[in-house]
């Protein structure tokens, strides 16, 4: 057990160099520089801001001070936001978008289940129906109709929530329900039909014939079997919940990570975009190795040997 | 009369599909008493599962719809029971093993536990005396270190051992009777013949009754009091396996036993086989369904449904050959010649 998660843990390393690498010379590939688009700078002051933040020297230089201060932990300053350092804007941001992520995520995960366990006990029957339709409803409906529309409602006409901002936990149930619903439908109708597989399978048929109650097949023979395959979507799916509610965030007014990292590639800030870009490759490479943990846990024929 | 333990009457089910009632199991009435083995042999899709599943109450229902017949169990008529009173039924009155040992298993949950599991539901015992049951029971179908075993998963064991302990897990409630659904068709043939003898043993110490359904004569040879002959979702023939074996009364059964291959044939000759496929069960024939195959049939069989004749004590079949009316044949090398039978009513 130890020998695999050392392996893992230095494949996880190299993952990450690899990233690293990648986006540091493909950001570089992109035509301009960060201080063109700031219409106000002429020429001789764009030159003397490149010298400042050392972007002139050759490319290896840089490619190596940037390995240098990613060993030490530290993504450098932001060339766009001045005097910030890209450490900081992650440390205010992150924790307001993975708060988000992780309500959506703690409601999502269980109610997909369980609607997707609701319908496939009750398949082709109007409950199923239902789900099936809420849940192609969900997926299919954009993020931003969705956010607006629940505004409206709930904010405009019942005036029981905030519309947006991030200042309560009140303020946090609209963007919460908005980025969950989304996951609940793909998780409903995942779950749906990973259930209604293993409801052929042969050890189902066994512990029917042992006149084990149905709650008790569904729960001690079904579930933990159909959950199996969707283990490692998990891992995939908390980063990009954790990372991804950019549209979410701009529409509640969140504070967010999301709105820095789209703005970063959009301004070319270098050290911004590369900064966040290895943050949420640690943060994916960290995610799977234990969604791989968890996944020997409950599937004993991959568990690692002792 | 006396009782039968398990009594079935004219049993039928039908699976409605989108292409209409597929009448798998069309009629079929058997019994079976304490300590008695009842092999029901026939090809696959003859209807052999479906009967068992039924009484067991495993099919899913709909498609699967059990149309008529009486399913007799101590006098007690289980297809009038709802389905959760069958529960109680299952698992500890009737067990089963199924065919494929390596899918009977779930896989994340030990086996120690997957046992504990039934004894648990139908004796009332705690988790300590469960435990204890269900290692002795392990060791009772012959798996080395029982103690351990209880804690290992389905994957880490072969094939057999897993029929062993689907043996020991359908025997533990201490059931009168035990279904066998191709217990020993995925195993190899060393491993078939210990799982048939821990079966036998099992059955003399509990006096469990045992229904095995098979398409290996050789296996029915070994286990069986009884044969009933499946074909087409109707029993053609039943009687001891003496019976049927030195006796047998069906131009089925003939196909069937000249088909099994034996160590006197010269290794050269091709290996019989009964010509043609079983009738579609969408729509099945008016006559006898074996008619368009079998090489002695007359115009009758095409015609009408040939009834039960019986022959001598248990023994019936269902052939027109063995009314008055039919002329003589010849039955293949080494069956003895056919005997004129009584017709009964259904």
């Amino acid at each position: 057990m130890k020998k695999y998660i050392l392996k893992r843990f230095f494949i996880s390393l190299i993952t990450i160099w690899l990233i690293a690498t990648c986006c540091f010379f493909l950001l570089r590939t992109l035509p301009g520089n960060p201080f063109a688009t700031q219409q106000l700078l002429s020429p001789e002051m764009q030159e003397r801001m490149m010298e400042y933040y050392g972007l002139n020297g050759p490319l290896s230089e840089q490619y190596l001070t940037f390995m240098k201060n990613l060993l030490h932990g530290d993504f450098g300053s932001s060339l766009k936001y001045t005097g910030q350092s890209v450490n900081g804007i992650i440390a205010s941001t992150f924790p307001v978008s993975a708060q988000l992520g992780l309500q959506a995520y703690l409601i999502s995960f269980p109610i997909g289940i369980l609607f997707g366990i609701i319908a496939a006990r009750n398949r082709g029957r109007t409950i199923d129906y239902s789900l099936v339709a809420f849940s192609v409803l969900g997926v299919s409906v954009p993020v931003f109709v969705l956010a607006s529309l629940l505004q409206y409602i709930f904010a405009i006409k019942l005036q029981i929530l905030p519309v947006a901002l991030w200042s309560s936990m009140k303020h946090t149930i609209l963007p919460t329900i908005t980025l969950a619903i989304g996951s609940i439908a793909s998780k409903t109708r995942l779950m749906r039909t990973l259930m209604l597989e293993v409801i052929t399978e042969d050890y189902v048929k066994t512990a029917k014939a042992k006149g084990l109650p149905a709650w008790k097949i569904v729960w001690n023979h079904q579930i933990r079997n159909a959950i199996i395959p969707m283990i490692p979507s998990l891992g995939m799916e908390i980063v990009s919940i954790l990372m991804g509610s950019f549209v979410v965030e701009q529409i509640y007014s969140v504070p967010g990570i999301g709105a820095y990292f789209v703005n970063s590639v959009r301004s070319l800030d270098y050290t911004m975009t590369l900064g966040l870009t290895v943050f949420l490759a640690i943060f994916v490479v960290t995610a799977n190795f234990i969604i791989d943990l968890i996944y020997g846990l409950v599937d004993p024929r991959i568990r690692v040997t002792k | 009369m006396k009782e039968h333990l398990l009594d079935v009457r004219d049993l039928r089910v039908s699976f409605d599909t989108y292409a209409g009632e597929v009448q798998a199991v069309r009629g079929i009435s058997f019994h079976l008493d304490l300590g008695e083995t009842l092999a029901i042999v026939g090809e696959s899709g003859c209807g052999k599962s479906v009967s068992m599943q039924t009484m067991m109450r495993l099919l899913p229902m709909p498609p699967a719809r059990l149309k008529s017949g009486e399913i007799l169990f101590e006098g007690k008529d289980l297809a009038l029971l709802t389905d959760k009173e069958m529960e109680d039924y299952r698992g500890k009155e009737f067990a089963m093993i199924f065919q494929d040992s390596m899918t009977s298993l779930n896989p994340t949950m030990r086996v120690g536990n997957q046992m504990c599991e039934g004894i648990m539901r139908h004796q009332k015992v705690s988790k300590e005396e469960a435990k204890k049951i269900a290692i002795d029971m392990l060791a009772q179908v012959g798996i080395p270190n029982p103690e351990a075993a209880f804690r290992h998963y389905p994957h880490t064991m072969s094939g057999g051992q897993r029929q062993r302990v689907m043996i020991a897990m359908a025997l533990s409630c201490n059931p009168k009777i035990l279904i066998a659904d191709e217990p020993t068709t995925a195993l190899d043939v060393t491993m078939q013949a210990q799982i048939l003898d821990i079966m036998n043993k099992l059955k003399k110490t509990y006096d469990t009754a045992i229904i095995l359904i098979t398409h290996d004569l050789g296996v029915v040879a070994q286990m069986a009091d009884r044969i009933a002959v499946m074909y087409a979702g109707e029993i053609m023939e039943a009687g001891s396996a003496r019976e049927i074996f030195y006796q047998p009364s069906h131009p089925y059964t003939w196909g069937l036993l000249g088909a099994m291959p034996n160590m006197i044939q010269d290794v050269k000759s091709e290996l019989y086989t009964i010509p043609g496929t079983p009738p579609d069960l969408y729509a099945p024939p008016v006559g006898c369904p074996f008619a368009a195959r079998c090489e002695y049939a007359m115009e009758a069989c095409l015609k009408e449904e040939p009834p039960k004749f019986v022959t001598d004590g248990g023994h019936v079949s269902r052939c027109w050959l063995h009314d008055e009316r039919a002329p003589e044949v010849t039955p293949p090398a080494g069956i003895p010649a056919l005997k004129k039978g009584v017709k009964v009513d259904e």
